[in-house]
């Protein structure tokens, strides 16, 4: 591993004022922040991510999970995977994102991986993690070994020329049926970004994965007041029964009142270039009774752009199959 | 993948004193005042600069779960955790759980349900076991399973391990 300045700032302002001398908050920041360090300490024993400075946020006072006055939730960046996974609130209301949690990872990874590392976790493609392959992610310009080779476990939504890696998460898919709005202070001050607008798709700068700039810290995910009646699962298709990533998966929040949908919420992981947003086959589905037809042709619509590499076709059918699985769960 | 001797480094990171920390670690209930390389993960300080190499070192990428330990009574891998981020911590090792004459339940039952072979994951096996105890880990073999999932067993004991694990959640 390289060697690093380690930091250990006062306050988030101190924090954000040493991230901000980076030149970049994505791949190839010189200055990285030091949450859980599951993912972080992994890629720069590997080299992928070899930061000049290390600044701890584990002191900050950003761990907490709190109701708030208007019925939402708010996750401190730093709350651990275990501790929002098990919190009372998110077993009953946001039961899909309780449940995506605990089907990523082990224990031990959960209970030091936070709420902001795990939306900031990098693709598993094996040749983003290797640096003696070409990889456009992880520099730039020197192609994609992907395309063509080990693919089976890659996107098949979202991909580009250039980049075909999967977001890797279970907890950010949750979160993005759940609408979570993320919130981040910078050298420019205070933002929100609703989750649907945070990951950027690969096109010709995959090295770019979300709206990040320099010096900008994550200080807080907010998740709107749950739909009332909404029943919700997450449903995770892998190749061994734990600890492994997803091949597929589906976070779905459905609601039923009066034998017809009226709030239906779903997204897809293990597909996309990012935890993928399904708002026209959510569409499809709404003031319609629950159907298996109609579940059919919502998966339809969901997987119509998806474009099979050499080896991980299997995966749109599959996705589909899912996702009907999932919302006849929720609607029986 | 084989170590490299990185060119990019700072000549002063090959200078013995230059960069260090001083950390103070509290492990098994002793305090420990340290200078250490910022890069030196919690499992690497446990083993190299403090001699306790009961927890082993398996992937040391949080893939398999031989360097499991306790902080603040959680389970976490101590490959993945920079010792520095650790102060103010408190850590159990294999160390810290009952001694050869006096067992903890749990390696009792380890023994008397053989569940182990070669023996390099079972620290963290029974560090993991340990933690389990306090966890919402329902009552079948299959929960036990699915909360062990993060160690792997290289000789296939799990049989065995799932055995010991139901043996002790019986006795206490």
């Amino acid at each position: 591993m390289r060697t690093f300045e380690f930091l250990r700032p006062a306050d988030a302002a101190a924090a954000i004022a040493a991230a901000a001398l980076s030149p970049t908050a994505q791949q190839g920041a010189s200055v990285r922040f030091l949450a859980g360090g599951t993912t972080l300490l992994d890629l720069m024993k590997l080299g992928v991510e070899a930061p000049d400075r290390v600044v701890d946020i584990n002191r900050l006072g950003l761990g907490g999970i709190e109701r708030e006055a208007d019925g939402g939730l708010r996750i401190g960046a730093t709350a651990r995977n275990s501790d929002l996974a098990h919190h009372p609130v998110v077993r009953a209301e946001y039961a899909a994102l309780s449940r995506a949690i605990l089907a990523g990872a082990s224990t031990q990874l959960r209970n030091a991986a936070t709420t902001a590392g795990n939306l900031l976790q990098r693709t598993r493609c094996l040749y983003f993690r290797d640096t003696a392959t070409p990889c456009n992610k992880r520099e730039p310009g020197t192609g994609c070994s992907a395309i063509g080779g080990a693919n089976r476990m890659l996107a098949v939504l979202g991909t580009s020329e250039h980049c075909i890696a999967t977001n890797p998460s279970d907890m950010a898919v949750a979160m993005m049926a759940y609408d979570a709005v993320i919130h981040v202070q910078g050298p420019q001050g205070e933002r929100q970004v609703p989750i649907a607008a945070f990951y950027l798709l690969p096109g010709d700068r995959p090295d770019r994965e979300n709206v990040l700039e320099p010096g900008e810290l994550v200080t807080h995910v907010r998740l709107p007041a749950p739909e009332r009646g909404a029943r919700a699962a997450y449903l995770k298709l892998r190749d061994r029964a734990s600890y492994e990533f997803a091949l597929v998966s589906a976070a779905v929040s459905v609601a039923v009142t009066g034998g017809r949908m009226t709030a239906v919420r779903f997204a897809l992981g293990g597909v996309g270039a990012r935890p993928w947003r399904l708002p026209a086959a959510e569409a499809a589905l709404l003031g319609q009774a629950p159907d298996d037809a109609l579940f059919r042709q919502a998966a339809d619509l969901a997987l119509a752009g998806a474009r099979p590499q050499s080896q991980n076709g299997f995966k749109i059918e599959l996705a589909r199959r899912c996702l009907v699985h999932a919302l006849r769960q929720v609607t029986a | 993948m084989s170590e490299q001797i990185d060119e990019r480094a700072a000549p002063g990171a090959r200078d013995e004193d230059e960069g260090r920390l001083a950390v103070t670690l509290s492990i098994n209930g002793q305090r420990h005042a340290l200078q250490i390389d910022p890069r030196t993960t919690l499992l690497d300080c446990l083993r190299e600069t403090l001699h306790l190499t009961g927890t082993k070192k398996g992937c040391d990428h949080g893939q398999c779960g031989a360097c499991t330990v306790h902080v603040n009574g959680r389970r976490q891998n101590a490959c993945l955790a920079l010792a520095a981020a650790r102060e103010g911590d408190e850590i159990v090792t294999i160390e810290g759980v009952g001694t050869p004459g006096q067992l903890h339940p749990m390696q009792a039952a380890f023994l008397e349900k053989d569940a182990y072979q070669c023996g390099f994951c079972t620290s963290g096996q029974i560090m993991s076991a340990l933690a389990l105890l306090n966890e919402p880990c329902g009552a079948s073999d299959d929960d036990v399973r699915e909360f062990m999932s993060g160690n792997i067993c290289r000789c296939g004991a799990y049989a065995n391990i799932v055995a010991a694990i139901q043996h002790a959640r019986g006795q206490s």
